[in-house]
């Protein structure tokens, strides 16, 4: 997790902090805030859920239940957008390290499907919360990071039409994982009101 | 089922709906209207599934019949040793496919016109 807080920081150049690393340019201290621990935590979540996952057998080589965005969808909810794509986004890198499948088509079609089910979600987080909850997010999440899944193995891995075949059993299970995840994720926003430390943080963001 | 909002649940059947239908126009098919007979990777014969025909294909170790009937095709003799492709049996649909690997010959059925080269979304 030390990559998240190494990566925000470097952003941010006008930091107080900035002036001591001036003398030694060699040197850059990193001093990782509460919101840099936040997102670290929630990744390290991500990455023990998706761990769980692995050692579940699927039936066929990408439906999974992608127990992690929920997660990312509690993190929507509650930090934000920006969060929960630090969030997803780190949850893959550091779940291809360590599963050993960093740059092989494993990790790009994962990076896909992250990538598209996070700009869905830019999107859909602004649906009227008085009609739409985490289940219409996680569907609409589920659905896109099928989509671009299957882009990504079309274009690159697998240029011919026959997999247009299978799309029907991943459209399927997206929409079965997306609500079962995304009732999860509701389940647990109503249950665990926002503690005090938490909105907080969501507030200096 | 307090977790579930009313769009939740018009986004539940809406996307169930959707589902279906994609599951019923990608799996269905389109009619088959064409048979391309290819023989040793290039195309040997493109035929009409309309006209009841035999036709003899000439491959890499002897003579495959194909045959057409009432709108399907079948490789009806081949003297490849598996004898694979024969016991595929009839093709109907467009997008199918029966290969006789040894002998060099397949029969593919094709929709009147290509929609569409790839479904992707």
């Amino acid at each position: 997790m030390q990559g998240a807080d190494t990566q925000l920081h470097s952003e941010r150049s006008d930091s107080p902090h900035s002036a001591s690393c001036i003398a030694n340019p060699s040197f850059r201290i990193l001093h990782p805030d509460a919101r840099d621990h936040h997102i670290a935590r929630m990744a390290a979540v991500a990455l023990g859920l998706t761990l769980l996952e692995n050692t579940i057998p699927s039936p066929l080589p990408g439906v999974k239940p992608g127990l992690a965005n929920i997660v990312t969808l509690i993190v929507l909810q509650r930090f934000g957008w920006r969060v929960a794509a630090w969030v997803s986004l780190l949850r893959v890198v550091a779940g291809s390290l360590l599963f050993g499948n960093f740059l092989t088509p494993g990790f790009f079609i994962g990076l896909a499907g992250a990538l598209c089910s996070l700009a869905v979600l830019a999107i859909a987080q602004h649906l009227p919360k008085r009609a739409f909850g985490a289940v219409s997010h996680s569907i609409l999440a589920a659905f896109a990071h099928i989509a671009g899944q299957l882009a990504i193995v079309y274009v690159w891995l697998i240029p011919h039409q026959g997999i247009a075949y299978l799309i029907p059993i991943f459209a399927a299970a997206a929409l079965i994982f997306g609500i079962v995840n995304g009732l999860i994720a509701a389940q647990f926003l109503l249950r665990f009101e926002p503690n005090h430390q938490a909105t907080k943080i969501s507030r200096r963001s | 089922m307090q977790h579930l909002k009313f769009g939740d649940i018009a986004l539940i059947i809406f996307a169930t709906f959707g589902v279906i239908v994609l599951s019923l126009t990608i799996w269905t098919g389109a009619a088959a209207e064409r048979a391309i007979i290819r023989s040793g990777g290039k195309i040997f014969l493109e035929v009409s599934l309309s006209k009841d025909q035999q036709i003899s294909v000439p491959g890499h170790l002897g003579i495959s019949i194909i045959s057409i009937d009432k709108h399907r095709a079948r490789i009806s003799s081949d003297p490849s040793p598996r004898q694979y492709c024969v016991r595929q049996g009839w093709l109907q649909q467009a997008g199918e496919i029966a290969l006789c690997l040894p002998n060099q010959v397949s029969v593919e059925l094709v929709g009147r016109d290509k929609k569409y080269d790839s479904l992707n979304y």
